[in-house]
């Protein structure tokens, strides 16, 4: 719940210790980095719109944890939020970005043409190709602590940017509250629809309020490029196609974010984005790029590879089911993608994406062979 | 100190709490300047009170019959002493609809004062819900004197089960949606020192959710007593899920027959029961346990939330008054099938339920009937209803099984209007 800087001053008149989490059985990087006398520091404090330390890290408190998945723990409310607690989230962001300082800068590359290759994945096993990002409209806090009006307001801007595209970006917003049944079902069929979060990692920190007020889907009519509005971010941005061409794909997300800026800056609003943070998201594990790229590629051979695992880390990839993030494999079919986000830029982690699936459709097609993979085993990127 | 809503700041007043912000962490640095001074000057203040009234169409709760876009305008900026806000008080209707059929409130309190500052709305709410009690005008009675039940022993071969419950708030500490996590440990210490005091057939022992053995935990799970995390969104879009299992415990006497939760919907729910009929010991249990309750903490200094008007404050607005669900599981298989029994139910101010409790269904002819009034009555009102009703009801299964006609009973007069 975003209570605000006077809910917080209540908690002044008890002693840290007692407002202190019990963080015993939490494995987050929260949990990680919050100790006593960090929430000591941090706790009277508020960003300029009241968004507190208890606010951030109410999610990481609510959700323990898996003692194998490492969670992140904690959310911004607003773009505010990073610098006011950086005590806590720059270890954060330390941690679960490989090492990233708060003296590094983050470089931002959406030219897509410096992308060599990927427009050759096999298609026999590369089945579609898909690049995601998000975008935090500057100005607005973000979905743990907007209001209704702020909501509001920012899809009304989007849906005012959105309109504007034209060409193979032409297409169509659909508010998810004012939704025919027929216009659902047909989302529902394209895989394009989001549902209220049911994940009480999202809840917990209070992205589900008055749902489904202001949040929407617009697609192009091709049905190659989607924007979500007011989920988990102010704005997510896929762009996707069947098959291997991920050089298709990553052009048409640079052309369509680069618009979708231009339009929202001719309306006098900017992404939220500064130069040690890249492009500034709710969830600190987004930070940077935002940016997962990724195929859905058969490798079942592969698969059951023991070098499967170290082949990936050492190609900085990592996989997934076909159903997203927790879900498990089906028919020897993956969701390759990068790991990184923060730290490498847009064409950078493409290039890893296209580079290293290419390798892995090479090793595929050996071990098909009964060939042996050791000579192209690759070295630590 | 200034007004603490930051929903609806000025430009002059963000500028005070940027400066503030930045003297709080120190050097901003170059590129935490640039974030703060960008953030300053895109877009004004947050948005105008119009742009924040939620969109209520498909609604179907109480706040959404009275939440009137003027009242809203009236009261957003409004906060208790504790910071409590209107929207956060109605963040749990807005995020559930509610159903065609079941008019849930809507609405919580997030603290005593809650119930003063949002007045406007919370007031006419609580007479739509309360059968027309109007609180700015109606003195609520209090009344924990059980000697008064009478014929409150019912016939075993029809009544299983009987149980009485409510709530009580320790006053000076937020309820379940807004208390910080030191309020909420405050609240346990509070009411297990207490419980601690308790003697004879109250003697009891606390289990803490946090540090419940396995063992325990099964035994409590046996006895149907152990409460889990809520999952009904009505209850954690409210925030009272914050922090779980922090805090929260079982208190129950060793004959397994008084049982108090503690921070799970409210500070805390006292449950007395027992199986079989005897609903008269099961309120006199009741009443003793929680004056015993009332007394140790007042010699600590502490008291429950209780005012003249409202009676006990409770976190749903449901639950003002007595807080009071008086009620039995009871066999009833030919009643159950007569077309009259809602209208027999309705005149007795009785509901039903399943056994499984609110939002079940009933097995095998088994009821859970209780009564359905809280307000504007007191306690031994309400058993005595309950007491008087379930006789009635019994009285019909007895007829019926004998092959007479039943009477549907005279509609009581109207409570208050």
């Amino acid at each position: 719940m975003p209570f605000g800087d006077a809910h917080n001053q209540v908690k002044m008149k008890f002693s840290s210790e007692e407002e202190y989490p019990d963080l015993s059985k939490h494995n987050n990087h929260m949990s990680k980095v919050l100790t006593a006398a960090l929430y000591e520091r941090l706790r009277s404090k508020q960003t300029p719109s009241g968004f507190t330390l208890d606010d951030i890290i109410q999610t990481g408190v609510d959700n323990p944890g898996h003692p194998f998945i490492m969670t992140v723990g904690c959310v911004a409310g607003d773009e505010e939020t990073y610098e006011v607690f950086k005590e806590l989230l720059d270890p954060v962001i330390e941690d679960r970005h490989g090492g990233y300082k708060p003296s590094d800068k983050h470089k931002t590359d959406l030219t897509s043409s410096n992308l060599k290759g990927g427009d050759d994945l096999d298609p026999d096993y590369v089945l579609s190709s898909r690049v995601r990002t998000g975008r935090s409209v500057r100005g607005f806090c973000l979905p743990p602590h907007c209001s209704r009006g702020e909501r509001r307001a920012v899809e009304k801007l989007s849906i005012e940017a959105l309109a504007s595209l034209s060409g193979d970006l032409n297409g169509k917003y659909y508010a998810l509250k004012n939704m025919t049944d027929a216009e659902q079902q047909q989302l529902i069929d394209d895989h394009f629809l989001f549902d209220k979060p049911v994940s009480p990692l999202l809840l917990s920190s209070g992205m589900g309020r008055d749902w489904p007020d202001a949040r929407g889907i617009w697609h192009n009519d091709n049905k190659t490029f989607l924007v979500w509005v007011n989920e988990e971010d102010h704005l997510r941005v896929i762009s996707m196609q069947k098959g291997g061409n991920m050089k298709e794909v990553f052009n048409r997300f640079c052309t369509g974010l680069t618009k979708i800026e231009t339009l929202f800056k001719e309306r006098n609003h900017a992404f939220m984005w500064n130069e040690h943070l890249g492009y500034v998201l709710t969830c600190p594990s987004n930070l940077g790029t935002g940016l997962r790229a990724g195929v859905h590629v058969k490798l079942p051979n592969m698969s059951k590879n023991a070098k499967f695992e170290e082949v990936l880390k050492k190609l900085r990839l990592q996989k997934r089911g076909t159903g997203g993030v927790d879900t498990a494999a089906v028919g020897g079919v993956f969701d390759i993608s990068n790991a990184d986000r923060l730290g490498f830029s847009e064409v950078e982690l493409v290039q890893m994406v296209v580079d290293g699936v290419k390798l892995l459709v090479e090793m595929e097609k050996k071990l098909e062979k009964g060939q042996s993979i050791d000579d192209i085993m690759p070295a630590q990127k | 100190k200034r007004s603490s809503i930051t929903r609806r700041v000025s430009l002059t007043e963000r500028l005070h709490l940027l400066l503030q912000c930045e003297y709080h962490s120190g050097t901003a640095g170059d590129v935490g300047l640039e974030i703060i001074l960008w953030s300053f000057l895109s877009v004004g203040p947050r948005s105008p009170q119009s742009a924040d009234y939620p969109d209520l169409r498909k609604h179907n709760n109480c706040m959404a019959s009275s939440l009137t876009p003027a009242i809203y305008a009236k009261l957003c900026d409004k906060a208790t002493p504790n910071g409590y806000t209107l929207d956060l008080a109605i963040q749990t209707g807005v995020d559930n609809p509610g159903h065609p059929f079941i008019k849930t409130v809507g609405m919580v309190a997030g603290d005593e004062e809650s119930y003063e500052v949002f007045s406007d709305l919370l007031d006419p709410i609580i007479k739509e819900r309360h059968n027309g009690y109007d609180p700015s005008t109606m003195k609520h009675p209090t009344d924990l004197d059980a000697s008064k039940i009478h014929s409150g022993n019912f016939d075993p071969r029809y009544v299983l089960s009987s149980r009485v419950r409510t709530g009580r708030s320790i006053r000076g500490l937020s309820l379940p949606p807004a208390c910080t996590r030191a309020e909420r440990r405050e609240v346990e210490r509070v009411v297990v020192d207490a419980l601690a005091g308790l003697h004879g057939d109250l003697d009891g022992k606390y289990y803490s959710l946090t540090q419940m053995t396995d063992g325990e935990q099964q035994q409590l799970i046996d006895d149907h007593f152990l409460f889990d995390k809520p999952v009904s969104p009505l209850l954690t879009c409210a925030g009272m899920a914050r922090d779980w299992p922090d805090a929260r415990g079982i208190w129950h006497n060793n004959e397994k027959t008084f049982l108090v939760w503690v921070n799970e919907e409210d500070h805390t729910r006292v449950i007395s029961m027992e199986k079989g009929g005897n609903m008269k010991r099961v309120f006199e249990r009741f009443c003793k346990g929680l004056l015993e309750v009332e007394r140790l903490i007042q010699e600590r200094g502490w008291e429950f939330m209780w005012n003249e008007r409202l009676g006990y404050v409770l976190t749903c607005p449901s639950n003002l008054g007595t807080g009071l669900r008086a009620g039995v599981h009871v066999k009833l298989p030919l009643l159950s099938k007569d077309p009259r029994l809602s209208k027999i139910l309705d005149n007795l101010r009785l509901q039903k339920r399943g056994t499984g409790g609110v939002d079940t269904a009933a097995v095998g002819g088994v009821f859970d009937i209780s009564n359905l009034d809280r307000l504007g009555l007191s306690e031994v009102q309400l058993v005595q209803t309950v007491v008087d009703g379930v006789n009635y009801l019994i009285e019909c299964e007895k007829r019926l099984e004998k092959g007479q006609d039943i009477k549907v009973p005279p509609p009581p007069l109207k409570q208050f209007k």
